[in-house]
């Protein structure tokens, strides 16, 4: 119970603070990528202000011995880079400059602009699902 | 609050935002030991993947991701969105971020939020990559007539 609290409110927090900071806007989004363009840097600041709290949060976690409704952290371990993670993230930054829209903006909106947001949604899980068809990944 | 030269940026709020964010993904860190990543936490809720936090907990947290900007709006007032007005670019848009961030391991939240703040080198190269890609696909939509307003 406290984990569906916990994953509940920070869902919620985590909504609240892309509606405030102006991330689920594309136009916004796609202005902080618009570099060569009308700039907007909005995203960086957006990008500062969750990085100085996480950056305390890991300073915690390492004092921790376990997060507190858990057994135990369930983090990534790998530190290695390939070419899955590169191509990946391009991949991913083509279609982020393309609508303007990344995963938790898009999620966000759905109650908020339905129609347009669908045809992201549908195609993001279409992605998704064609990664795991295929046998060769990068 | 404006920048000199920048009139449409909203620095304050961003970084309010910013912090939101961020607490949201320290709870998720020091209460359950998660990566607050949403591509995976998105794949998870739909069975997409197994890895990850179990799927209930994925599920609740994209509803909370729903519920959160009503709670801002009723605060804050009504959300700006403006939308490209081409359906191809959603649908191009949605299949690139879902195959990329299967394929990659993760996107803004994943990488740039979560793992940036703890110096994974995977992540500092993946959000540089993401970030990079992204500004020369608007650079040559814009270039093309492609772009919106």
């Amino acid at each position: 119970m406290k984990q569906q609290v916990l994953t509940l409110v920070a869902g919620s927090l985590f909504g609240a603070g892309l509606a405030i900071s102006g991330m689920m806007d594309p136009l916004r989004v796609r202005g902080f990528l618009d570099l060569f363009g009308n700039w907007d840097p909005t995203l960086a600041f957006v990008m500062g202000g969750a990085l100085l709290v996480m950056a305390v949060a890991w300073l915690i976690q390492r004092r921790l011995e376990k997060p507190y409704a858990d057994d135990s952290f369930h983090l990534p371990g790998t530190q290695q880079l390939d070419r899955k993670l590169l191509g990946g993230a391009a991949l991913f930054g083509i279609g982020w400059g393309l609508s303007g829209l990344c995963p938790g903006p898009a999620v966000a909106s759905i109650g908020v602009n339905f129609a347009q947001v669908a045809l992201f949604i549908g195609a993001l899980f279409a992605g998704m699902l064609l990664h795991r068809l295929l046998p060769e990944k990068g | 609050m404006t920048i000199p030269g920048f009139p449409d940026a909203m620095p304050v709020e961003g970084f309010i935002g910013g912090l939101l964010i961020g607490l949201a993904a320290a709870i998720m860190l020091l209460g359950i030991g998660r990566i607050a990543g949403v591509s995976g936490i998105a794949a998870r809720a739909t069975g997409l993947s197994e890895g990850g936090p179990p799927r209930g907990l994925a599920i609740i947290f994209l509803i909370g991701l729903m519920i959160g900007p009503f709670i801002a709006a009723a605060i804050n007032g009504p959300i700006e969105a403006t939308f490209p007005p081409q359906a191809w670019a959603m649908v191009a848009g949605g299949l690139l971020v879902g195959f990329g961030t299967r394929l990659g391991s993760g996107c803004t939240s994943g990488h740039g939020v979560c793992g940036m703040s703890r110096l994974s080198r995977r992540s500092i190269s993946a959000t540089l990559t993401f970030i990079g890609s992204g500004v020369v696909t608007v650079a040559i939509v814009n270039a093309l007539g492609g772009g919106w307003s």
